[in-house]
């Protein structure tokens, strides 16, 4: 007990659970005034968490645990709206689809996404990315050939690094020309965890 | 001072619980505290990127959180007067179309029972408002006097005798014969 001495703000109780029903009031409300642009969410997944974000017109981001969910978010108030809320509701189908994709239930995601976040060329390879075919493999190289830019290997490297929708958008289905993994903005084990379950399912 | 561009959801969760102190001290227990909570950070939602850059937050919030007060006990009223039913129907009827009892629901009537909260209830208006704008939403006597009335010494003082009500009461709650006191023969000598 706090001594009356100390009768701070802070001593003036509101528990977590309080913050957290008060909270989703808040998230039942705002979407029907329009006034959030980004909902989001965490997931649990045989690679970690996940975090989740949409827009209105779908989903925009994909997150690993290891990017630091707040940067992300940080990044995501500056370059596309600071209106950002904590709304898992808002995400329920891509959490469902993610979920069955990691039983081993589900080989292609049926869900809009918000391309906002990839640009250019990087945009072009984001594009092509999903005619990779569950559990096929496709060279940086053959890549760059199939978007019709041979000599852009390094680009498509960094195109594949930069995919705002990894899992969703398969850039872990894209290798070294000798078979190596190459990189994964999960990292590496992230990479070979996919593989490995769209091989086996 | 503040920047726009960070996440909104920041921004609840750093000044969510002093809006929350504010709304349930002016409203008291009930529905419509938690709805002068939700419409103070959706009116903040909606005006957020406009909002000029060295606005002091939290400040700015309480005052939303006093106008969405005063529009939800408004609103209330209305509700309440074409009925003849109790008012006291309007605490728990209001929650729309929810189903069952939501636990987190629940921690928040397990909040309003307690002791600091009941003791801030029972406080004379005047005390319990300036205690609620001034000791809890951190704005300054004179604007509480444009609030509640009264000069900002008058202010001051009912902000003070509140606070000293308060502390007596806590205080007080410490013997073991007093009535709200829940926990005083559980923790031992003190």
């Amino acid at each position: 007990m706090t001594s009356p001495e100390e009768l701070t703000p802070d001593t003036f109780p509101v528990n977590d659970q309080t913050m957290k029903a008060l909270h989703r009031r808040l998230e039942r409300r705002a979407p029907e005034d329009g006034v959030v642009d980004i909902s989001y969410r965490t997931l649990e997944t045989p690679l970690g968490r996940l975090m989740l974000a949409a827009t209105n017109n779908g989903l925009l981001r994909v997150a690993f645990e290891n990017e630091g969910f707040d940067a992300v978010l940080n990044t995501l108030a500056d370059s596309v709206s600071p209106r950002i809320l904590e709304a898992p509701a808002a995400l329920d189908a891509p959490a469902r689809e993610i979920d069955e994709y990691f039983g081993g239930r589900r080989r292609s995601f049926d869900l809009r996404l918000d391309r906002t976040l990839s640009h250019g060329f990087r945009g072009e390879v984001h594009e092509f990315l999903p005619r990779i075919g569950y559990g096929e493999t496709l060279s940086y190289k053959d890549l760059a050939e199939r978007v019709g830019n041979p000599r852009a290997v390094r680009a498509v490297g960094s195109a594949c690094a930069t995919n705002p929708l990894p899992v969703v958008v398969p850039c872990h289905r894209v290798l070294r020309t000798d078979g190596a993994l190459g990189g994964y903005v999960g990292g590496l084990e992230a990479k070979s965890t996919l593989l490995e379950l769209e091989a086996s399912a | 001072m503040m920047d726009q561009k960070i996440p909104f959801e920041t921004i609840v969760r750093r000044h969510g619980p002093t809006v929350w102190r504010v709304c349930r001290a002016v409203l008291g227990p009930g529905q419509d505290a938690e709805d002068a909570w939700a419409e103070t950070f959706m009116a903040a939602l909606t005006v957020w990127e406009g909002l000029p850059p060295e606005t002091n937050v939290e400040a700015w919030l309480v005052r939303v959180a006093r106008n969405k007060a005063v529009d939800v006990v408004r609103s209330s009223a209305r509700r309440a007067a074409p009925t003849a039913s109790p008012p006291e129907s309007t605490t728990h009827d209001d929650a729309g179309p929810r189903t069952g009892i939501d636990p987190a629901d629940a921690a928040v009537t397990r909040e309003r029972e307690d002791m600091l909260w009941v003791a801030v209830d029972a406080l004379p208006e005047r005390q319990r408002l300036a205690v609620a704008y001034h000791h809890l939403g951190g704005l300054p006597h004179e604007e509480v006097a444009g609030i509640i009335g009264g000069t900002p010494a008058a202010v001051r003082r009912a902000s003070s005798d509140g606070m000293r009500a308060l502390r007596h009461r806590l205080g007080a709650s410490g013997k073991a014969d007093d009535p709200l006191d829940l926990d005083a023969n559980t923790g031992g000598t003190s």
